[in-house]
């Protein structure tokens, strides 16, 4: 049945004038300035009037209108949205990591002060450059797509130092946007290298394409249908042979952790989205953490700071090197989030590491296996951590659509897989269940997506008019647009 | 493994429902490809790891008072900001694609927007970006964009943190990037004056600049604007409980550090970056943006908008490459903001202010303590010179528990003897005075 739901106000709609949610102290200093008039704002900025109890029930309230991991299933494919164990996060609010000014070590003497931050960095570069076969990481990056930025921007400067001219990236057709995004905005020209028959890169395209202007590849493998490229080591090869680079994509790493190595394979440079694999919370968005990792030859270019260990067992941030990139954070990267990946590191160890991977690909294969019958299945076989189904089928027989088989996982109380990605596959639903999720819960998503399959057949309008348990039905975007309100003024 | 369901019988029967073997799984992996084991520890229990941890934590020196600021800055953070922003449904929630159970979310983005509009004085906001250092380069690349020139002008008294920054990501880029030296702490209007051509871009300033000086750039926006250039300002949001807004001074281009609206220093990240601008130029602004609709039967709820903007539709045309915000940072923010409201930002900021002006009065009056730039009014930041090396002295009041600065030859030439000195609200007048005191006795 259908939730009587009222639109919920905006806090500026319950705002009341004169009413307070915080007491600021009395000031005990003996001067109150004023300051020249030109340099005042006319009249206080409007923000809200609103008591505790109101901002508590209001973002309660909102709270409530959210799907989370810990609230239901969520197998949004490439994003992996694993279970955050709550250690993490307590150990991130302790106070000795939570009150840390980030200069204090840049002050003489200040280094020493903060020892257990530098060594949380230092470890987990440690233990990253173990898991991905890479001679050194900077943790800096904030996001998967700032490490991929970051990356190229090494990419160019190794080009640079050594006299190349290279022009040219490129990305295979399956890539994230983010990869051609980077790669132009560090000043490439981005070309697209189509898939085979099997969905993976052409060998014979990225043959004919390779030549002197050529800087280099940007590859995910496991790629976004799932499926890893068995000729990936020949791709690194080939690149190398042009004098270009080979970047890895690590939002998939989780299929293969702990059973591949990216440096192994004969990457340069590799970024880590450590809220994927290494299971920091995905915060609605944000914030995340791109850690990047680069053979030995370009060590000398990762981005200042660095953090060492001298003779004497303590740690120091390095800033003299030359052929550095320079800065591209203000500090040592999202401190906060390479904590969580750390703790979630050392619980996990090598043994729990290489099951992650054992177990995210059961996972995904089990539900490839038991829906084969019900959708189509475009690159059948075994699949890596995530599967891609097409609705095509539904699409033809009935005229449902992807988007309507989403909707209705939502009714069934599971946050839908992503949708109509990777582009390649029509009507595509890429599936990822992460290793975290039970047989139970599997199950009961699998016999979700057979009744919406009958249902499809059947009642295909009650899946077009779906969610319905929803605060909100499905939003007009062509209006949200065209009349442009993203603000209350 | 605690974070793993399947028991070994249920891996079993699973494997056995669809035919596999175990090691069919990895199967189209070639065998050389293979790595060998992982030479990593074995894992912890949660007992374990939390007394590490509180070992590690506990070599981090927390108990400085802290007058340490450059863009970052201790102020204090009300318990409702963390009770609110730990619910689960916000932290495990991803981006919201699917706005229909993301509502809780998309509505705090739009009504993040909406202050960071109201504070800065201006139209439109996006959903939040990394932090203040590459919310500045995306908006200098953004006003590359609107006005397809390649010049900017950045003056020495923003953030050098940042101008470093825009350095390092436009290397491989056509642009020429001017800095202009500050006049006597204020930015230099001469110098910017004079470099402002036709294929100027954008000229960059900072509100309080990164010496705490307080400005007023209606003059530089004119100027810009005159030669068909924008006015980037990058500004401190606590400061605009009292001070002009960038809006009102007609700024292009606002962005900023959100840190000290309610995150904590946690080491230099995670932070947030804002950025707001005109209506006129929101479909060159990066980043993702959240809009109000209805649904089929009329009711309000919010969408992801102009994503033809973004990476993962324009691919290499992208206005940027970033596919993410800082969504939890900008949700804070906002907690932060709904809970001191409108007369509660003031009083905060005036707060900063007079305990700054407290600071002044008490640590000039020490023998050849002087201010770097006594014409200049500031907010809660400033310049001492001392009569001797800067680095040396606040190396002493470390030792006596007083993080009393950041001393700027790192960053400007002759400027040894220069202490950046930060008050927040959180600083009492004991402290202060505590300062000045332990200050007098190492001079």
């Amino acid at each position: 049945m259908k939730r009587k739901e009222k639109a919920m106000k905006l806090v500026f709609e319950k705002s009341a004038a004169g009413r307070r949610g915080l007491r600021i102290p009395k000031s005990d200093v003996p001067t109150s300035i004023h300051l020249k008039k030109e340099y005042l704002r006319a009249q206080p900025a409007a923000l809200p009037e609103l008591s505790e109890l109101d901002v508590v029930r209001h973002f309660t309230e909102l709270s409530r209108r959210n799907y989370g991991v810990d609230t239901n299933f969520y197998p949004l494919g490439s994003c992996t949205m694993k279970y955050n164990p709550k250690v993490c996060e307590r150990i991130a609010s302790y106070p000795g990591f939570a009150h840390l000014h980030p200069l204090l070590p840049q002050l003489r003497g200040g280094g020493m002060l903060t020892q257990g931050a530098l060594e949380v960095l230092y470890e987990t570069d440690l233990m990253l450059r173990e898991i991905c076969g890479m001679a050194a990481f900077t943790m800096q990056p904030m996001a998967g797509a700032h490490g991929e930025l970051t990356g190229i921007m090494m990419m160019a400067a190794y080009h640079r130092d050594r006299g190349n001219h290279k022009t040219t990236v490129l990305v295979p057709d399956s890539a994230h946007g983010t990869n051609p995004a980077s790669a132009a905005i560090a000043g490439y020209t981005v070309k697209t290298v189509p898939s085979d028959e099997h969905g993976c890169m052409s060998l014979s395209a990225l043959k004919a394409m390779l030549n002197e202007e050529t800087a280099g590849i940007m590859l995910t493998c496991p790629n976004t249908l799932g499926l890893f490229n068995p000729h990936v080591k020949e791709i690194c090869e080939l690149v190398h042979s042009v004098d270009g680079l080979a970047y890895y994509d690590g939002a998939n790493l989780n299929a293969i952790v702990g059973k591949v190595r990216p440096g192994d394979l004969g990457f340069d440079i590799v970024h880590v989205n450590l809220h994927k694999t290494f299971a920091t919370p995905h915060g609605g968005g944000g914030p995340g953490a791109g850690p990047v990792g680069v053979a030995e030859k370009l060590v000398d270019y990762l981005p200042v700071s660095v953090v060492v260990k001298r003779e004497d067992g303590t740690y120091a941030l390095e800033y003299n090197r030359p052929k550095s990139i320079g800065y591209i954070a203000p500090f040592y990267g999202n401190f906060g989030v390479i904590l969580r990946a750390y703790v979630y590191l050392l619980m996990l160890g090598r043994e729990g590491l290489e099951r992650v991977a054992e177990n995210a690909v059961l996972n995904a294969n089990y539900i490839q296996e038991k829906l084969k019958a019900y959708y189509d299945v475009p690159h059948p076989g075994i699949c890596k951590h995530e599967c891609v189904l097409s609705a095509a089928r539904q699409v033809k027989e009935s005229g449902i659509h992807a988007l309507d088989i989403a909707k209705a996982l939502i009714d069934a109380g599971f946050h839908p897989p992503t949708m109509y990605f990777p582009t390649i596959v029509k009507e595509s639903l890429m599936i990822e269940p992460t290793e975290c999720e039970s047989k139970e819960t599997l199950d009961a998503f699998i016999e979700a997506m057979i009744a919406i399959a009958q249902k499809a057949r059947t009642e295909p309008e009650t899946l077009r008019a779906a969610p319905i348990t929803t605060p909100v039905g499905r939003l007009d975007e062509t209006k949200a647009a065209r009349e442009l309100n993203i603000a209350c003024l | 493994m605690p974070y793993i369901s399947h028991t070994d019988q249920q891996r079993a029967q699973m494997l056995a429902e669809i035919g596999l073997k175990p090691e069919d799984l990895f199967s189209d992996i070639p065998p050389a490809l293979w790595c060998r084991p992982l030479n990593l520890p074995e894992g912890l229990s949660e007992q374990e790891v939390r007394s590490r941890l509180a070992a590690i934590a506990s070599k981090n020196y927390i108990h400085l008072t802290c007058f340490l600021g450059g863009g970052f800055y201790d102020h204090f953070i009300p318990a409702a900001v963390y009770a609110l922003t730990s619910r689960s449904e916000f932290y495990t929630a991803y981006t919201p694609y699917q706005p229909e159970v993301s509502q809780g979310t998309l509505q705090a983005i739009y009504e993040f927007q909406s202050v960071i509009c109201r504070l800065t004085e201006m139209e439109a906001s996006n959903a939040s970006l990394y932090d203040g250092g590459t919310a500045l380069y995306e908006a200098m690349m953004m006003a590359l964009r609107l006005t397809r020139r390649n010049k900017v002008i950045v003056d020495d008294s923003v953030n050098p943190i940042y101008r470093v920054m825009l350095h390092s990501y436009t290397r491989n880029l056509k642009i020429e990037l001017t800095e202009t030296e500050n006049a006597g702490g204020l930015a230099n209007r001469e110098a910017i004056r004079r470099a402002l051509d036709e294929q100027t871009a954008a000229v960059i300033v900072q509100n309080p600049n990164f010496f705490g000086c307080i400005d007023d750039f209606t003059d530089l926006a004119e100027a810009a604007h005159s030669k068909g250039a924008l006015l980037i300002v990058s500004c401190y949001p606590i400061s605009l409980g009292i001070l002009k807004a960038p809006g009102a001074m007609g700024a292009d281009i606002v962005t900023g550090e959100g840190q000290s609206l309610g995150l904590p220093m946690c080491f230099g990240g995670p932070y947030l970056g804002f950025m707001a601008t005109r209506k006129e130029y929101v479909r060159q602004m990066p980043g993702r943006i959240v809009g109000q609709t209805v649904d089929a039967q009329g009711r309000r709820g919010f969408v992801l908008t102009l994503q033809a903007r973004e990476q993962h539709i324009r691919r290499d045309k992208a206005t940027s490459n970033i596919c993410s915000n800082e969504a939890l940072c900008a949700l804070t923010a906002l907690v932060y903001l709904c809970l001191l409201g409108k007369e509660g930002l003031r009083e905060t900021a005036q707060l900063c202010a007079d305990k700054a002006s407290y600071a002044y009065q008490r640590l000039t009056a020490i023998p050849g303590v002087r201010p770097h730039f006594p014409a200049q009014w500031f907010f809660n930041e400033m310049v001492l010179d001392l009569p001797c090396e800067a680095a040396e002295a606040a190396a002493k009041l470390i030792e006596r528990g007083y993080a009393a600065g950041f001393p700027l030859s790192r960053y400007y030439k002759g400027m040894n003897n220069s202490l950046l000195i930060a008050v927040t609200e959180k600083r009492t007048k004991q402290e202060i005075g505590m300062l000045a005191e332990e200050l007098e006795a190492i001079l």
